[in-house]
C-alpha cells in the first residue's frame, strides 16, 4: 500500500519539474557563481535570474532578496541581524507567542545573553494577535516586531498588514516568517508592509537547503556569517545555485497553481475536518475556520495523547504530526496551543493534518476509516498498570 | 533498545524468527537533568546511542521510535534512588527501572502500538511453568546472567515478554552481530547506572539535591565500641561494607557496619562485624512460585555480584519473609535486592529491609 502523506507542513516532495531545472547546476553548469570565467558567469546569471523571479513573486526588487540556507537561517538573520544593527538606540524586541522556534529562540538568546528586552505578543484562542495588543507593547525602543504570517501548527493567518502599521507608528521594523504562507496563499510584501520576510523552498515543493530573506531597501542588518562578499557581504558562502534555481521554479509553479490548489485543498480539508468532528466523539478543532491556510487542520482527540496516535497511524502507513516536526520526542504540549490558552490535556492530544497537491478524497476516506478505530482502541486502554508487580 | 549489542541482536533474532519487530529506545533522562559530560560517547540515552539503535533497525528492517519516558523514570527511579540513599539504604535503580518503567510504562507504550510482546536483550529466559506460572530462568552465560534484576516483574508482564538471548553466550551474541553487519557488534559494554554518567554516584547525589536546594548533614563516624573515630559529610554517601573514603585511621581495617539515619551516624567495625546470618526481606514478588506461607529452602543472592548461598525462607506475610542463611553472609545491605533461586529458576525476590 502506498503510504499516505498528510504532513506537508513538515516538508513537501520536490516537484519533478523543479528537479529537472536543478540538475544542470549539479552537472554542466557547476561553476562557482563568484568566479570570473565563463563557468562562474553562467552560474551567476542563473542565480540572478532566480533572484528576479523570486522578487517578482513577492513583489519586491531583486536587490531586496538574499539567499539563505532556509527558513531557520532567514529567521535568525532577521531577528539577530536587526537587533545587533540597532542595539545602540533600540534594544527591545517583540515576537509573537506562537512563533516558530527559529524566531523565538533567537529572540530568547538575545534576551538572556545579550541583554535585549523581550515581550511576547499574545495570541487569542484562535491563534490571532491583535493590533491593539501590539500597540500596548511597542515603544520607541522597539527594534523589531516579528509575527509569522501563517502558523505551522494550526494554519492561522495573521493580519500582518495591521500589525506592521502599528510597529511602524513607533519606528519599529516588522518581520514576518512567511515560511508556511509563501506558495500557499498570496504573499505581497508591499501589501503586507513588512520590512523583512522569511521564506523557504521545501514547504512548497522545492528543495531543502535553500531559502530567502526579503530585506527592504534601506534596512540594515548585521550579518551572521563572515567570510566573503557574497550577497553584498550580508551572507557569505558559495551560492547554492541549484537550490536558488529550484526555489524560483517552485514558486513559479506555485503561482500558476495557487488559485486552483487553494480552492481544491480548502474543500478537501474542510471535508476532512467535518468528517472527523462529526464521526469521532470528543474531538476539538484547534485551527480557526476562517483566516486559515487552505490545507492545515489541527485537531485534538480528548483522552488520548498525540504520540500513540502518530505511531499507530505510522504503522498503517499514514503520516501526520503533532506539535511541530522540530519538537518531536517531547512530552510538553506545543507552545503554540498553550499560547492559545488550550489546556494541556487537550493540547497533548493534538494532531496536525496538512494536506498537499497529491492528497485525494479517497486517501482522506481511508484515513478516516483507520483513524476512528485507532482512537477507540487508545481510549479503551485501561489506565491501570499492566506490568506492575 | 539501548544502543548496545545485546538489544540489537535480540531485535535481529526476533525478526529472523518471524516477529514483526518495532525497535524502541526509551529516553529516560538528559544531561541537563543528571549532570555529567554531554560529549562523552556511547552512553544509553545519548544521541550516539540513539543513532546506533536507528541504524541497527535500518539494517534489520524494523521501524524505530524514540519514546520519552523521562517523567516516569524521574518519578519512579531517580527520585527513589535519592530517597533510598537518604534513608540509609543502598538502592539498585536497575531493578526499580525494570519493575516500574520497562515492565510498566514501556509495556503500556507497546499496548498503544498494538503490540503483543515486549522484548529485551537480557541474558535470561522467560518460560511457562506448571500451573500457568511464568518464570525467569538464569541465562546460560554464567558471567552475564541478569535474572537477578528481574525479580520485580509481574506475571501479567512476563506473559508478554520475550528474551531471545537467554540461551546464548555473550561471545556468540557479538559474533551474530558481526556476522550480520550490525553496527553495535564491537561496542564496549556499560554496566554502570545509566543516569550516573561518570559512575560517581556521590557527585550525582550532591548535584541533583543541590539543584533542588537540598543538602546533606555532616555527622559522626562512630566505632561500634562507642568511640568517635571520624566525621562524615552525609550518611547518603556511604554503604554497608564500605572501607574506602572513611577518613579514619586505625590499626585494623574498618568497614561501615551500620547506617543510623536517626542519629545521623555511620557505625564502623572490623571485618567480622559485617557477617550476618539473617535478614528481613520486604516487598517480595513471588514471581516463580505459587504463594504459600510454608517455609522452604532456596539459594539466595543478596547482591548482583554474589554467589547464591543456601538459606531457609520463612514467609511472614504475603510480601515479607525472614531469611536465615546456613553460613553467615558478608555486608547484608538494606535497599539491595534479595533474590531466591531453585537452581536456576527465580522463585521470587524482594528488598532487604535489614539484617537481623
Amino acid at each position: 500500500m502506498v503510504p499516505i502523506y498528510l504532513d506537508h507542513n513538515a516538508t513537501t516532495p520536490v516537484d519533478p519539474a523543479v528537479v529537472d531545472v536543478m540538475l544542470p547546476y549539479m552537472g554542466s553548469t557547476f561553476g562557482n557563481a563568484s568566479s570570473v570565467h565563463q563557468f562562474g558567469r553562467t552560474a551567476k546569471v542563473a542565480l540572478e535570474r532566480s533572484r528576479e523571479q523570486i522578487a517578482a513573486f513577492i513583489n519586491c526588487e531583486p536587490s531586496e532578496i538574499m539567499f539563505t540556507s532556509g527558513g531557520t537561517e532567514s529567521d535568525n538573520l532577521a531577528v539577530m541581524g536587526i537587533a545587533y544593527a540597532n542595539r545602540e538606540r533600540r534594544n527591545h524586541l517583540i515576537v509573537g507567542a506562537a512563533e516558530h522556534h527559529a524566531v523565538f529562540e533567537s529572540a530568547e538568546f538575545l534576551h538572556q545573553k545579550e541583554r535585549f528586552d523581550l515581550d511576547l505578543l499574545p495570541v487569542d484562542r484562535e491563534g490571532f494577535s491583535s493590533p491593539k495588543g501590539l500597540a500596548e507593547l511597542v515603544t520607541d525602543r522597539t527594534a523589531l516586531v516579528s509575527v509569522m504570517q501563517a502558523n505551522n501548527e494550526t494554519g492561522a493567518i495573521q493580519d500582518i498588514q495591521a500589525l506592521a502599521q502599528v510597529a511602524h507608528e513607533r519606528g519599529a521594523l516588522m518581520h514576518s516568517d512567511a515560511v508556511q504562507a509563501v506558495g500557499k496563499i498570496n504573499v505581497d510584501v508591499k501589501d503586507l508592509g513588512v520590512d523583512l520576510l522569511s521564506l523557504t523552498g521545501h514547504k512548497i515543493y522545492g528543495p531543502k537547503g535553500i531559502g530567502a530573506l526579503f530585506v527592504k531597501q534601506g534596512v540594515r542588518i548585521r550579518p551572521l556569517f563572515y567570510g566573503g562578499s557574497h550577497e553584498k557581504k550580508r551572507r557569505p558562502g558559495t551560492e547554492n545555485v541549484a537550490g536558488a534555481v529550484g526555489l524560483a521554479k517552485a514558486l513559479e509553479i506555485a503561482s500558476q497553481r495557487m488559485k486552483q490548489d487553494e480552492g481544491s485543498l480548502r474543500k478537501l480539508t474542510n471535508y476532512f475536518i467535518d468528517a472527523v468532528l462529526g464521526r469521532i466523539p470528543d474531538t476539538v478543532l484547534n485551527s480557526p475556520r476562517a483566516n486559515r491556510l487552505p490545507q492545515t487542520a489541527n485537531i485534538s482527540f480528548k483522552g488520548v495523547q498525540g504520540e500513540p496516535i502518530i505511531l499507530s497511524l505510522d504503522m498503517e502507513n499514514i503520516a501526520v504530526a503533532s506539535g511541530s516536526a522540530c519538537t518531536s520526542g517531547a512530552t510538553e504540549p506545543s507552545h503554540v496551543l498553550t499560547a492559545m490558552g488550550i489546556p494541556p490535556e487537550i493540547a497533548l492530544g493534538a494532531i496536525r493534518f496538512s494536506l498537499g497537491r497529491t492528497t485525494t478524497k479517497e486517501q482522506l476516506d481511508h484515513v478516516l476509516a483507520v483513524l476512528g478505530p485507532i482512537i477507540e482502541r487508545l481510549r479503551a486502554m485501561s489506565p491501570s498498570r499492566p506490568g506492575h508487580a | 533498545m539501548s544502543g548496545g549489542v545485546d538489544s540489537s541482536v535480540a531485535a535481529f533474532l526476533l525478526k529472523e524468527q518471524g516477529y514483526a519487530v518495532i525497535g524502541a529506545h526509551m529516553k529516560l533522562w538528559d544531561y541537563v537533568e543528571v549532570g555529567g559530560d554531554i560529549y562523552k560517547d556511547g552512553r544509553c540515552c545519548t544521541i550516539d546511542s540513539i543513532t546506533d539503535c536507528r541504524l541497527v533497525c535500518d539494517s534489520i528492517g524494523a521501524p524505530f521510535y524514540v519514546l520519552n519516558l523521562s517523567a516516569e523514570f524521574r518519578e519512579t527511579v531517580i527520585e527513589n534512588f535519592v530517597s533510598e540513599y537518604r534513608a540509609g539504604r543502598t538502592p539498585n535503580p536497575c531493578v526499580r527501572c525494570n519493575s516500574e518503567v520497562k515492565w510498566d510504562a514501556f509495556l503500556r507504550k507497546a499496548d498503544e502500538l498494538g503490540c503483543e510482546y515486549i522484548a529485551t536483550g537480557h541474558y535470561a529466559f522467560v518460560e511457562e511453568g506448571d500451573g500457568d506460572i511464568y518464570r525467569i530462568r538464569k541465562g546460560v552465560d554464567q558471567t552475564r546472567d541478569q535474572s537477578y534484576v528481574l525479580w520485580g516483574v509481574s506475571q501479567e508482564a512476563l506473559k508478554r515478554t520475550l528474551m531471545p538471548l537467554g540461551g546464548l553466550l555473550k561471545s556468540q551474541v557479538r559474533e551474530i552481530a558481526a556476522r550480520h553487519g550490525l553496527r553495535t557488534a564491537s561496542k564496549p559494554e556499560s554496566r554502570e547506572i545509566c543516569f550516573v554518567t561518570d559512575n560517581d554516584y556521590r557527585r550525582f547525589l550532591s548535584e541533583y539535591e543541590a539543584n533542588r536546594g537540598r543538602s546533606f548533614e555532616p555527622g559522626e563516624i562512630v566505632h561500634e565500641n562507642g568511640s568517635l573515630v571520624g566525621r562524615h559529610n552525609g550518611t547518603a554517601f556511604y554503604t554497608i561494607g564500605q572501607r574506602k573514603g572513611l577518613g579514619v585511621t586505625s590499626s585494623r581495617p574498618l568497614y561501615v557496619q551500620r547506617i543510623d539515619t536517626q542519629a545521623n551516624r555511620i557505625i564502623v567495625g572490623e571485618e567480622d562485624t559485617l557477617y550476618r546470618s539473617e535478614l528481613l526481606a520486604e516487598q517480595i514478588n513471588w514471581s516463580g512460585r505459587t504463594l504459600s506461607m510454608d517455609s522452604f529452602d532456596a539459594d539466595v543472592k543478596i547482591r548482583y555480584l554474589h554467589q547464591p548461598a543456601r538459606a531457609r525462607l520463612i514467609p511472614l506475610t504475603e510480601r515479607s519473609a525472614r531469611i536465615i542463611f546456613i553460613e553467615k553472609q558478608r555486608a547484608v545491605t538494606p535497599g539491595q535486592s534479595v533474590v531466591f533461586y531453585d537452581n536456576d529458576i527465580v522463585l521470587g525476590g524482594g528488598l532487604i529491609a535489614n539484617a537481623l
